[in-house]
C-alpha cells in the first residue's frame, strides 16, 4: 500500500515523540476498571485504578450495585420480620447477623434467653463462622492462582453447612433466632455429626496450611503486602480479623459483656503483628480452628433446659434505644434499634462490618502493584451484601 | 479493669468528658452499661478529638436519625420507662430553612402530634450519631448531636477518623446532612442523579405506597385479643409468613 507523504510524517513525528518519551521517561497515567463483574471481586463491588506504570496512584471504590435499603425497609416490618432481611446482610453467615439484633431487641424488652437457648445460639454462632471462613481461606488461595484450596473449602464447608440445615432447615439463610429464645432444639444425632465435622475442618485447616503457609509463592504474594498499622486500621474502623492481624487483641467474644456462652469456654484470642495479607490469612485460619475448638466444647458443657422464653405472641418493643454488636466472622457487627413502642423498629441502624473494613482500600492501594491489588482485597474479605446492605 | 463496674467507669468518662467539654455536653443517658452523650452541634468535631486523645480509637459508625413520627407501624407511641425526654415539634423542618422555629406556636403540627426524641434528649428533628469504642479500655460511647433546618450542617470527622468518610457519605445522600469540610460528598450507594434523601420519614418507600405490605394486615386483627392471652401462652413467636 502506497504511504503518502502526510502519512510518513505523521509516523517520523510520532517516532519523535515516542524517542522523547523514552529519554525523558515520561510515562502517562491510565485507568484500570475493575468490576463491577469481575472473577476476583467477589461480587459486584467495583474499583476504579489509576495507574502510573505498574503502580497504583490513586484507587475508588464504587459499591452500592447490590444495595437493597435495609435500614428503609426494617422501618416498615416488624421484628419477627426483620431477622428473615437481615439473614441476607453477610448471606455466608446469616444465623451471626441474627444474633445481635435479636439481642438488641432482647435488651430493650428486658428479657433473657434460657442458657440452653444461649449455648445452642452460641453454637450456630460459630458454626455460622466456621462456614463463613473455610470458604475464605480457600478462596484466598484461587485469587493467587492455586485452584486447588477452594475445592477443599467448598467440600468440607459442605459438612458445616448440612449441619445447619439439619438443624435449622435452611442451608444459607437459617431464620432461626426468636427474641427470648430461638426456634427448635437440636435434632437426634446431631451432635455426634457436629463432633465429626468438627474434626474434618479441623483436618481441612491442616492442611491448608500444608498446603498455602510456607509455600514459597503464597509467601511472596502476602507477606509484608498490604500492611495495615494497627492505629490506621482503627481509625478507619477495621474490626475483627483485619485488625487482630494488626496487633491488636480485640475480640468483642471476649470483651463485651454478652449473654451468649462465650465467656465459659476456654479459648484464645490470635493475633499477629504484621499486619499484612499474610497475617490477616494467618489469623482467620487460626481462628477456624479455634472455632471448631469452641464447638467442641459447646457440644459437651450443653445445659438442659427450655429453649425458648416467655414472650407476648405479639412482640412490641419498649420504646427506648438500644445497641447490641458481637464479634461477626467479618468483624464487629451490631444494630443501633430505636424503638417507640411498636410493632417495629423507629430506626435500625445497621453496622455491618465489611462496610468499614473495605473504606480503608483507597488509602491501602495507594502505590501497590496492579497483581496486589487483588490479593489485598481477598486478604480483607468482604462480603458484597455486607457492603452494601 | 473488669474489677470496676461499667456503669461507675462510664460515670467517670461522662465527667472527663464534660469537664472537657464544658457546657457542649447538653444531655446523657446511661442503660445497660452504654453511655449516651449529647453534644451541640458545633462542638461535634471538638468531641471527637477529645474522644480520640482519651483512648477512643475505634470509629464504629456515624449515621442519622430523623425522629418525625412515621405512620407505620408506630401509630401510637407508647409511653415507656426508657423514654427521657419528649418534646413538641420544635420545628417542622419541611418549611424552614435555619431561621429559628417559634416553639410557642405549634404551626402544624407532625402527624404524629410531634417528635418524641430517644435517649441524651433531642430538641430537633434531626440528630446525627456516632459511636466510638476504646480497644485498650473497652468502653464504647454513642455520640448525638441535634440538627435544625432542612440542610442542616455539621463539621466533618473525617480530618480525626478517616473511616469517618464513607459514613459521612452514606449519612449525606440518606439523611441530607451536609458535614463541612469533607474532601468528597458524594454518593456512596444511590445513582449521581438520585433526588431525596430516602431515610428521611417523608421519604415514600414506593413500594409500600403502591401495594400495602401483607404483614400488615396479617399482624392487625389481633392486637386486644392477644395481647391479655398472649402472656400467659407458652407458644412464644408468631410470625406472619410473608406472602
Amino acid at each position: 500500500m502506497a504511504v503518502t507523504e502526510q502519512q510518513r510524517i505523521a509516523y517520523i513525528a510520532s517516532q519523535a515523540a515516542d524517542a522523547r518519551v523514552n529519554v525523558e521517561l515520561q510515562t502517562e497515567e491510565m485507568t484500570l476498571n475493575l468490576g463491577p463483574q469481575h472473577p476476583a471481586t467477589h461480587g459486584t463491588l467495583r474499583i476504579v485504578a489509576r495507574l502510573d506504570g505498574e503502580q497504583v496512584v490513586k484507587a475508588d471504590v464504587v459499591c452500592g450495585y447490590m444495595h437493597r435499603g435495609y435500614e428503609k425497609l426494617t422501618e416498615v416490618r416488624t421484628y419477627p420480620q426483620i431477622t428473615t432481611l437481615i439473614n441476607r446482610i453477610d448471606w455466608l453467615s446469616s444465623f451471626a447477623n441474627e444474633v445481635p439484633f435479636i439481642l438488641a431487641a432482647e435488651d430493650l424488652m428486658e428479657v433473657e434467653a434460657p442458657p440452653r437457648a444461649q449455648w445452642i445460639r452460641t453454637l450456630f454462632f460459630e458454626l455460622s463462622r466456621i462456614a463463613n471462613v473455610t470458604l475464605f481461606i480457600g478462596e484466598m488461595g484461587v485469587q493467587l492462582g492455586a485452584l486447588t484450596p477452594v475445592f477443599f473449602a467448598f467440600r468440607d464447608r459442605e459438612y458445616v453447612l448440612n449441619l445447619i440445615e439439619s438443624a435449622t432447615g435452611g442451608r444459607f439463610h437459617p431464620n432461626f433466632d426468636r427474641i427470648g429464645g430461638i426456634k427448635d432444639d437440636l435434632p437426634k444425632g446431631w451432635i455426634a455429626e457436629t463432633k465429626d465435622a468438627m474434626r474434618r475442618i479441623r483436618g481441612y485447616c491442616d492442611q491448608l496450611e500444608d498446603l498455602l503457609m510456607g509455600n514459597e509463592i503464597f509467601e511472596a504474594r502476602t507477606r509484608g503486602v498490604g500492611v495495615i498499622p494497627a492505629e490506621v486500621g482503627l481509625s478507619y474502623g477495621l474490626s475483627g480479623a483485619n485488625i487482630r492481624a494488626s496487633g491488636v487483641d480485640w475480640d468483642l467474644r471476649r470483651d463485651a459483656p454478652s449473654p451468649l456462652a462465650w465467656k465459659e469456654l476456654d479459648w484464645k484470642v490470635w493475633t499477629h503483628p504484621d499486619g499484612d495479607s499474610f497475617a490477616r490469612y494467618w489469623v482467620r485460619l487460626q481462628e477456624t480452628r479455634e472455632a471448631t475448638k469452641m464447638v467442641d466444647q459447646l457440644l459437651e458443657g450443653l445445659p438442659s433446659g427450655p429453649i425458648q422464653a416467655k414472650v407476648p405472641r405479639i412482640i412490641k418493643v419498649p420504646a427506648g434505644e438500644a445497641w447490641a454488636h458481637t464479634e461477626n466472622p467479618l468483624g464487629e457487627m451490631g444494630y443501633y434499634i430505636v424503638s417507640q413502642g411498636g410493632l417495629g423498629p423507629m430506626r435500625c441502624k445497621i453496622r455491618s462490618a465489611s462496610f468499614h473494613n473495605i473504606s480503608i482500600v483507597p488509602w491501602l492501594l495507594k502505590g501497590v502493584y496492579v497483581p496486589d491489588i487483588i490479593t489485598i482485597l481477598a486478604s480483607l474479605y468482604f462480603i458484597l451484601g455486607d457492603i452494601d446492605r | 479493669m473488669p474489677t470496676i463496674p461499667t456503669e461507675e467507669r462510664n460515670r467517670a468518662l461522662l465527667e472527663d468528658l464534660t469537664s472537657k467539654l464544658g457546657d457542649a455536653v447538653v444531655g446523657s443517658h446511661q442503660r445497660t452499661g452504654d453511655l449516651w452523650v449529647r453534644v451541640r452541634a458545633d462542638a461535634w468535631l471538638r468531641a471527637a478529638e477529645e474522644l480520640k486523645s482519651m483512648g477512643f480509637d475505634y470509629l464504629s459508625y456515624l449515621s442519622g436519625i430523623d425522629w418525625m413520627p412515621h405512620t407505620w407501624p408506630n401509630p401510637k407511641v407508647v409511653e415507656g420507662p426508657g423514654v427521657v425526654d419528649t418534646e413538641e415539634g420544635a420545628d417542622e423542618a419541611d418549611a424552614s430553612p435555619p431561621e429559628a422555629a417559634e416553639p410557642d406556636e405549634p404551626d402544624e403540627p407532625a402527624p404524629g402530634g410531634g417528635i418524641t426524641t430517644g435517649f441524651a434528649g433531642g430538641d430537633t428533628r434531626f440528630q446525627v450519631l456516632a459511636r466510638l469504642y476504646s480497644t485498650t479500655r473497652k468502653l464504647g460511647v454513642t455520640l448525638k448531636a441535634d440538627l435544625d433546618g432542612e440542610t442542616p450542617h455539621i463539621q466533618t470527622w473525617t480530618d480525626v477518623f478517616p473511616g469517618a468518610d464513607w459514613c459521612e457519605r452514606e449519612t449525606w445522600e440518606m439523611y441530607g446532612f451536609v458535614f463541612d469540610g469533607h474532601p468528597n460528598l458524594s454518593h456512596l450507594y444511590l445513582p449521581g442523579e438520585f433526588e431525596g434523601f430516602p431515610l428521611r420519614k417523608d421519604f415514600p418507600l414506593l413500594a409500600r405506597e403502591v401495594k400495602p405490605w401483607p404483614g400488615l394486615v396479617d399482624v392487625e386483627p389481633m392486637p386486644a385479643v392477644a395481647e391479655a392471652a398472649g402472656a400467659a401462652d407458652e407458644a412464644a413467636t408468631t410470625e406472619p409468613a410473608p406472602a
